[in-house]
């Protein structure tokens, strides 16, 4: 399925930082997943801006809300954000993927911010659903945000973990699904058709929404009137674009991951976002 | 084994409120009190290992103590990836209980033969392996489960074996139990082929053959100390495992054995299921003696070890 047709704002001047944060972490490492991590910016963006209630002085508080980034291969949005946010300096981008830095290919629970170590697919949601329980038992208010891939909910594991966040009605709990459709090999409906993508998470037992994915206020709304409906856990479908805002590399398969990136790829990525900037 | 291990899960939730249980659609009846008495604690999720694992290890990131409850065949290889990572990488605080570990559902075929999971497991960085040879040392394993860090695999033989463990000496999680002394070899056991070698050197004795015999409930960590002690004392070693020869209790004894240096030469054999799937069905004991493992095997592996 394409995206519904949506009325997309430009990037703002945000979304573009955002991004080239990003780039200077791929020039740091020279390699990392582009257009995983460029596809997942505004919902990131926004889940920290606007709706994620957390204590930077104090990581562990045990009212915060709990994030769980489940595509971990998306990690560069995820470090920009919490580096623009402080959680670690912005300085730990240039050393993405390096020997003496804290940013890896995938997030690790010992990165400032990051709640669970993630990157081998399927995993987040049912980690979500026992985040979400915990709540319930210690009679919490914290809520449970789990963003997947579209790739990811090949996983089989990912529909036993909806199963039983439908069964227990965790309404405190949201998958986020990045519906970019691509994934690592082409177009998903080739290789994988997710349709009926709604349908599916409605037959099983969430409240479903969808979005544009990079339509800032349509998050922020969207995450401001959870819980889609009373007694479910939420699902929204966002419809986002691989590689948004580098427009040679959106929808291609080839920019879902890079390694050995040169120096005028970079600058390439660099000049695009720069031109948006100025666009803005 | 098994009754006595969910019951004391029960004790020890009614004692402490971070103690969770989940099961993976077991029988009807289980733990109905603690369903009962305690039912925000209380779990019984579908046919899906790989979930429970995440979820276990979510609740164990948010203080809670999970006590997880399957066939081990279904707790181990289904969900191997949830338990390198969910529990392992993640060091939490999650407690496996497998039930039927080895061949103890012989009847059912080999889809239900869980022989390979000390091997898989012990191979997780964090996880703990043990395998008590009855109820009363399950007992008091499981009373020191609650406050133990990281992630624990608990491996059950059958419902009801005779009781041969010792509380002479303390129980400690990763300490192995010395139960006899003997100076012309040493047989280590783990689970319930500790009363397959009491049985042995009891017979072994009457061949004037003084057998040690080592009990390691706890295969990972292994008490290494206690182990080198033993070993070094006699001339001949033999492990006995109902699991494969591959990868468990033998290997791990051997990996040992084989960098240190010892003063005098030793002999090594390992008793356990070769590499292969075990075919046939009967009871427990008749897979096991097809198998090798059995007092007879232990006698027979001592007296050629011992001749060489």
């Amino acid at each position: 399925m394409n995206s519904p047709k949506y009325n997309t704002p430009p990037l703002d001047q945000r979304s573009v930082y955002l991004r080239k944060l990003v780039v200077r972490a791929l020039a740091g490492g020279g390699r990392g997943h582009i257009g995983s991590s460029l596809s997942l910016i505004e919902v990131i963006r926004v889940v920290y801006d606007d709706y994620l209630t957390l204590d930077l002085q104090n990581l562990l508080w045990e009212e915060r809300d709990r994030f769980i980034l489940s595509k971990g291969h998306g990690c560069l949005a995820q470090y920009a954000v919490l580096a623009d946010k402080g959680f670690f300096d912005l300085d730990e981008l240039d050393k993405f993927c390096h020997n003496d830095g804290i940013l890896g290919g995938h997030p690790e629970r010992e990165i400032p911010g990051v709640e669970v170590s993630t990157g081998a697919l399927g995993h987040g949601l049912s980690i979500g659903v026992g985040i979400s329980l915990a709540a319930r038992i210690k009679k919490k208010e914290y809520k449970t945000i789990v963003v997947t891939g579209d790739g990811e909910i090949n996983e089989g594991s990912v529909w036993e973990a909806a199963m039983s966040a439908a069964q227990h009605s965790l309404e405190n709990l949201t998958v986020m699904i990045d519906y970019n459709k691509n994934q690592s090999y082409g177009f998903t409906k080739e290789i994988i058709d997710l349709e009926p993508m709604l349908n599916k998470w409605a037959s099983f037992g969430f409240g479903v929404i969808e979005i544009d994915g990079h339509d800032v206020n349509s998050i922020k709304s969207c995450l401001n009137s959870l819980p889609i409906a009373h007694g479910k856990p939420n699902a929204i479908i966002c419809h986002t674009v691989k590689g948004k805002g580098l427009d040679f590399a959106e929808n291609k398969p080839e920019w879902h991951h890079k390694s050995n990136i040169t120096d005028e790829e970079i600058e390439q990525m660099n000049d695009c976002l720069n031109s948006k900037q100025l666009k803005g | 084994m098994r009754p006595t291990s969910l019951n004391c899960v029960y004790e020890l939730a009614q004692k402490d409120k971070r103690v969770i249980f989940i099961g993976s659609d077991l029988g009807a009846g289980v733990l109905e009190d603690f369903k009962k008495n305690i039912p925000d604690r209380f779990f019984m999720e579908g046919v899906s290992e790989q979930h429970i694992i995440g979820m276990a290890a979510g609740l164990a990131l948010e203080g809670f103590v999970p006590y997880v409850n399957t066939i081990a065949t279904f707790l181990t290889r289904r969900c191997f990836e949830q338990n390198v990572i969910d529990l392992g990488l993640h060091n939490t605080n999650v407690r496996l209980i497998s039930n039927g570990g080895g061949t103890v559902y012989a009847p059912l075929g080999p889809t239900h033969l869980a022989i390979e999971d000390i091997a898989i497991m012990r191979t997780i960085p964090n996880m703990t392996i043990v395998s008590p040879a009855d109820a009363d040392e399950m007992r008091r394993f499981m009373m020191q489960t609650l406050d133990y860090q990281g992630p624990i695999y608990i491996r059950l033989g059958k419902g009801y074996d005779p009781i041969v463990s010792t509380d002479k000496v303390p129980f400690k999680i990763g300490k192995g139990i010395p139960m006899r002394e003997g100076s012309d070899l040493l047989i280590v056991t783990t689970g319930i082929t500790l009363s397959l070698a009491l049985e042995a050197a009891d017979k072994l004795k009457n061949k004037n053959l003084e057998a040690s015999i080592l009990h390691m409930h706890t295969i990972k960590p292994l008490d290494k100390e206690i182990l080198l002690q033993m070993v070094d004392k006699v001339p001949a070693v033999i492990t006995v495992e109902e699991h494969t020869i591959i990868g468990g209790l033998g290997s791990a004894c051997a990996e040992i054995m084989a960098e240190e240096g010892f003063r005098e030469r030793k002999v090594f054999k390992r008793i356990g299921i070769e590499d292969v799937f075990p075919s046939g069905y009967g009871k427990q004991k008749d897979m096991m003696e097809r198998n090798g493992i059995s007092a007879q095997k232990i006698i027979k592996t001592a007296e050629k070890l011992l001749e060489t």
